[in-house]
């Protein structure tokens, strides 16, 4: 049993940071009130880019940066359509997936097939690596990992500690109130949005460079959708965000070994979005959206004319 | 500045700020002297110019002549910013608060401190101002915990935070209960005492005089006055507000008023925020009348043209029409029984993307002849609209044209050809020409008398007393959600209207209605 | 940094010519930035247009696929436009094509021995049933519980994917399959006709454009569609006028789900004659026609002619697989591109954009 539950989370820990990635990201981004249903695009893209870059530069950190710079101009198309033109936020979302996922394919396809060049290796963790069967099974994964571990407290401290984070959050529940005091609302809408892009290519290219590590075409497979679930499942929070994904990413990974247990892989995949379905449920109340919920400005564009 | 300051040299001067903006000006050469320490109220009823020259003060309009000077030294103040850079802070009627955040983190938005931990300085000091001046407030609350009175406090101290020593409130107690007001006022007395100024908007005697060391009144973009409140009066303060204008008597045919279409009785209605916006409140207005409701905005008259129409919840009291109890109804029975509704907010009630036809038909589309079944009669509806069109004299292309490309006086004429094409029993018209020019008013009102002719009863609401007092038979005075009087227009006297506006007179409100 | 700011100010007056003038301007940007996009890529851009448009139009072939493939995208193009109309933003409707399939591939299942002329409009309307139950439950959320619509039916689209794929892969899944994840074949009258030489299965289209019609009239002539047009445009007028949201939010819902249903339902009765993994069903319909919905203004018969665009786009993707070894997802970059463009279009419609530095 023991067994068991350490390899499920042996396996669901890479499987979730992808997610873990895009989530951080998607966080920062609609607590600023613009909601980016691009993320899949976004993801997909970082991921070809990533591998593009490291194939062809041999560098793993070359491929990660290019993939943040990927993730960053697409949302940077969405920042200026949602932000600047004030179009329909789910509509632009929707057209920079669609324009990821046709470019990526076309992107990718002469690294169809090849193995990855440069791996990102393992990281030897002092004493904790050598653990007879912890430290194989938990302190043996890749920089990656341990960097997506190391940002949910940071980003969590920065959304509510922190002057910028104060400031963000304040656009996101009203702009108005957070213009008035003399906040550059776009600005911070840009800078958030762009972050939650730089994200989520970062997020596709761990799956093209560490986790697969390969280029297949359409490989987030809806990952970026499974990231809109969790951060509404994680309600804003960067630290739930951590418990979401590994807890996605594993019942993706394990719905075939739970199978023997008669446990069907598909009804334990539609866990999540019925949970998230739940969770919008429950936040949805005029008590509840005190307490815990959406940021009041989500999805509301902002114009200081209307004010 | 070491120079001693000259005793009197106010703190605060405004000279000749003359503010226009496209068809019409707000200030007109309008002066303003504050002292240091003292409580400065300033007077006027709509449109008289006191929150643009504020704006002006807040550095959120740009004068376009005139000059501002603080402690003898003359300024400029481009921006919000710069106004708060010299010590000047505004308190707006509606708060500008980050509801889910507390009190310590709406205070320190926006300020360039500390990096980390923002709001934990600010706490101590939050905590040592709200002692200094006898505002209660926890820090770590969160807004929406907090009543209108203590989010006000928030906002108080947003500027007290920031280093303003002129406080602008604009209509500060126009969401505070009577007990809150008492509070705001003792906390201001105790922050004038510190060498504080206090400059606030208002249109209500009462708080005038018991709030205020000295009043300014305004009145159509000018200073009118600037007096001691003790040595004023409330009579005096009214006079001036509303001036000896003359009224604009309109030709209008001796009608005689028949029965009572609409009759109200005790109503009590709620305001968006949950505070009491119509308070027992009575009336009846006549076939073949115009009843108008004079008063400063925002004292109800929008709760209650839309509790009659019947899109606000009512909390207690009746309403009749034609005898027939609609308290309750839908409001398309309400249409079905005779109401016509000309909302203050002319978007309310019309689709500006759809066409003048699709326009036409928005009330009565579910009925015979035009709603025939399932379907529209289109051809119907494009002879009815054309009829509409030719008959209000409503300058268009044609029927098809969207109604937004209209001038705001088609607009307005293609509403109320909507309206009374139904010939309603009962017209509600809420500000009938605001924004529309010296032609377009002129039909309006023609129509408008039109209609009493023909016997409908009309309610009038409107922010302009002249356009009430010209119009109406009947008008009577809201304040605060209560008639503070009701008199025959022909004896109407201009003094006790401008003090029951201002809350400071209330007549026996059973004077008009037959026994 | 200093974001320019653009002050966006509503125009006083829409000239009659602008809507259509800056949909076309906005097309060929969109082409001409896909043409760039082609070329960065080192794909020879007219090259890749060329195989595009000919695979789908350019041939008799070509043209039927390209028929084949817009027979669901009228449907869900028509119902979405419907919905949008009425502000419903019913992003769910790929979910919801594919509840209809199972509804109809599980009434062949019930009822094997009906003749066609039973079994195929029993299937038809439980296709329709289908999408528009799984239509209803965002629609009773927003309704009852005001929740957000568009990431409800987002979410229930996923959990319409497991539901197929847990149908197929087990008690569904057929029996001399060769341990394919697909159901049996279905029986003969169960199968809708296709013309001959052709994958049209024609009663699906003509039902398809029949809709269309019949929604056009509805929104034109009809005071349901009144209703619908005003609660859009403008819902405190329709509050006024006394009209029910929540009539109108629940009916477009239901009538727009139940139109993806019926695609679904085209889909496997149609085309592959069983019900198989959500990917091989559809290719995203439910959401090309979100583009095909908005490229047509909302207006249900326009959709026919935008159905077809994109059904082309389709086809063409497949003939550029074949041709210029790219995957056949490329086309999406169409989808998004013109997408892109067409709503910064719409803006260009309502205001003037002017740059503050």
């Amino acid at each position: 049993m023991l067994d068991f539950i350490l390899a499920a989370l042996r396996a669901a820990i890479p499987a979730g940071t992808p997610l873990l990635y895009g989530t951080l990201g998607e966080i920062y981004s609609e607590r600023s009130g613009v909601l980016n249903l691009g993320v899949e695009g976004m993801m997909i893209m970082g991921a070809v880019s990533g591998f593009a870059a490291a194939q062809t530069t041999g560098s793993v950190w070359v491929g990660i940066l290019a993939a943040a710079v990927a993730g960053a101009l697409m949302a940077l198309i969405h920042a200026f359509a949602s932000v600047s033109l004030r179009v329909n936020q789910v509509v632009s979302g929707l057209a920079l997936t669609m324009l990821g996922l046709g470019v990526s394919g076309m992107m990718g396809k002469r690294f169809v097939g090849q193995p990855l060049v440069v791996r990102l290796q393992p990281v030897r963790i002092p004493i904790l690596s050598d653990l007879p069967i912890l430290g194989v099974l938990l302190f043996r994964f890749d920089v990656m990992v341990y960097f997506s571990l190391l940002l949910v407290p940071l980003l969590w401290f920065v959304l509510y500690k922190t002057r910028a984070g104060l400031t963000l959050r304040s656009v996101g529940e009203n702009p108005a109130a957070a213009d008035v005091q003399g906040i550059n609302v776009p600005f911070v809408r840009y800078a958030a949005v762009m972050f939650g892009g730089v994200m989520a290519g970062i997020g596709g290219a761990y799956l093209s460079m560490a986790y697969a590590p390969a280029w297949v075409e359409g490989m987030t497979s809806g990952a970026g959708w499974i990231v809109i679930a969790l951060t509404i499942f994680a309600i804003w929070d960067p630290r739930r965000a951590l418990l979401g994904a590994y807890l996605f990413g594993g019942v993706r990974v394990l719905q075939f070994r739970l199978q023997p247990l008669g446990i069907s892989p598909n009804l334990l995949n539609m866990l999540p979005f019925l949970l998230t379905i739940l969770v919008l449920w429950l936040s949805s109340g005029q008590a509840a959206k005190r307490r815990i919920g959406a940021p009041a400005a989500l999805m509301t564009a902002y114009s200081r004319e209307e004010r | 500045m070491t120079s001693a300051l000259a005793e009197d040299t106010p703190t605060v001067v405004l000279r000749g700020i003359v503010k226009r903006f496209p068809g019409v000006t707000a200030n007109d050469g309008a002066n303003l002297e504050v002292r240091k320490g003292e409580i400065h109220a300033l007077l006027g009823e709509n449109g008289a110019g006191k929150t643009s020259l504020m704006n002006v003060l807040y550095g959120i309009y740009h004068p376009d002549e005139g000059g501002i000077w603080l402690d003898g030294q003359p300024v400029t103040i481009h921006s919000p910013q710069d106004a708060i850079r010299l010590g000047i802070g505004m308190i707006h009627q509606q708060f500008r608060l980050v509801q889910n955040h507390s009190v310590a983190e709406n205070v320190v938005l926006g300020l360039r401190e500390a990096l980390l931990f923002p709001d934990q300085k600010a706490r101590a000091q939050i905590l040592e101002l709200s002692k200094k001046y006898g505002m209660k407030v926890d820090p770590d609350a969160r807004i929406w915990q907090l009543s209108a009175g203590e989010q006000q406090r928030v906002e108080i101290l947003k500027a007290l935070y920031r280093g303003a020593k002129i406080l602008i409130m604009d209509e500060p107690t126009s969401m505070l209960t009577p007990g809150e007001t008492d509070e705001l006022l003792h906390v201001l007395r105790r922050m004038t005492a510190e060498g504080y100024t206090v400059i606030f908007i208002t249109h209500k005697l009462e708080e005038v005089i018991a709030a205020s060391d000295r009043v300014t009144v305004m009145r159509r973009g000018k200073s009118i006055a600037t007096l001691e409140t003790a040595q004023t009066t409330q009579r005096e303060l009214a006079r001036l507000m509303v001036g000896r204008d003359v009224l604009f008597r309109l030709d209008k045919q001796p009608v005689e008023a028949g029965a009572p279409v609409l009759e109200i009785k005790g109503l009590h209605v709620v305001s968006d925020k949950g505070l009491p916006a119509v308070v027992d409140l009575g009336l009846e207005v006549r076939a073949g009348e115009i009843f108008g409701i004079a008063g400063v905005s925002g004292n109800g008259q929008r709760e209650l043209v839309e509790a009659i129409a019947g899109l606000r919840p009512i909390s207690g009291g009746r309403i009749l029409v034609n005898s027939k109890d609609v308290t309750h109804a839908s409001p398309r029975a309400r249409i079905e029984h005779g109401i016509g509704f000309v909302p203050g907010e002319r978007w309310m009630a019309l689709i500006p993307g759809m066409s003048i036809a699709d326009n036409m038909i928005l009330k009565n589309y579910a009925r015979p002849p035009i709603g025939n079944g399932l379907f529209l009669d289109q051809e119907l509806i494009g002879a009815y609209t054309d009829g509409l069109i030719e008959a209000y004299a409503i300058a268009t292309p044609d029927r098809h044209t969207p109604i937004k490309r209209l001038s705001g006086g088609n607009i307005q004429r293609a509403l109320l050809a909507r309206e009374l094409s139904g010939k309603p029993a009962l017209l509600i018209v809420a500000q009938p020409t605001s924004g529309l020019d010296v032609g377009a008013t002129e039909t309006i009102w023609q129509l408008l008398l039109a209609e009493r002719e023909r016997g409908t009863a009309v309610l009038l609401i409107s922010d302009d007393l002249k356009e009430t007092l010209s119009l109406s038979d009947r008008t009577a005075v809201i304040f605060e959600g209560q008639i503070m009087g009701q008199f025959a227009t022909e004896e109407a006297d201009l003094e006790q209207i401008s003090l029951m506006m201002a809350g400071a007179l209330r007549a026996d409100v059973r004077l008009e209605i037959r026994n | 940094m200093r974001i320019p700011r653009i002050r966006i100010e509503k125009r006083l007056s829409t000239p009659r010519w602008l809507p259509v003038a800056s949909l076309i301007v906005a097309l060929a940007l969109a082409m001409l930035t896909i043409a760039v996009i082609f070329y960065v890529l080192g794909v020879n851009p007219i090259v890749a247009f060329q195989r595009i448009f000919r695979g789908g139009f350019g041939s008799a072939f070509g043209l039927r696929e390209t028929v084949t493939k817009s027979i669901p995208l009228i449907l869900i193009g028509v119902g979405l436009a419907l919905a949008f109309k009425g502000r419903m933003y019913n992003i769910g409707a790929e979910g919801q094509l594919l509840v209809g399939a199972i509804f109809a591939t599980g009434m062949q299942r019930f009822f094997p021995t009906w003749p066609a002329f039973l079994l195929l409009p029993a299937m038809f309307f439980a296709g329709f049933l289908g999408g528009a139950l799984w239509a209803i439950i965002p629609a009773l959320l927003k309704t009852r519980f005001r929740m957000d619509e568009v990431l409800t039916s987002l979410m229930l689209v996923y959990v319409a994917n497991e539901a197929v794929k847990y149908l197929v892969y087990g008690p569904w899944r057929g029996t001399d399959t060769r341990g394919f994840p697909i159901t049996d074949e279905f029986p003969a009258a169960a199968q809708i006709p296709s013309l001959v030489g052709s994958r049209i299965h024609y009663p699906t289209l003509i039902l398809a454009i029949l809709f269309a019609v019949l929604v056009y009239f509805l929104l034109a002539r009809t005071k349901l569609g009144y209703e619908i047009r005003v609660t859009g445009e403008n819902p405190a007028a329709a509050h006024y006028a006394g009209m029910d949201y929540q009539k109108v939010a629940l009916l477009v819902m239901v009538i727009s789900g139940g139109l993806a249903g019926l695609a679904g339902m085209g889909e496997v009765a149609g085309i592959h004659y069983r019900l198989r993994p959500p990917e091989a069903i559809s290719p995203g319909y439910g959401f090309t026609a979100i583009i095909v919905a908005w490229l047509a203004r909302l207006n249900p018969l326009a959709a026919i002619l935008s159905a077809f665009l994109f059904g082309g786009l389709l086809v063409g993707g497949d003939a550029i697989q074949i041709a210029l070894n790219l995957p056949a997802a490329t086309v999406q970059l169409f989808n998004g591109v013109i997408l892109l463009f067409v709503i910064a279009a719409e803006l260009f419609n309502q205001y003037r954009l002017r740059l503050e530095v």
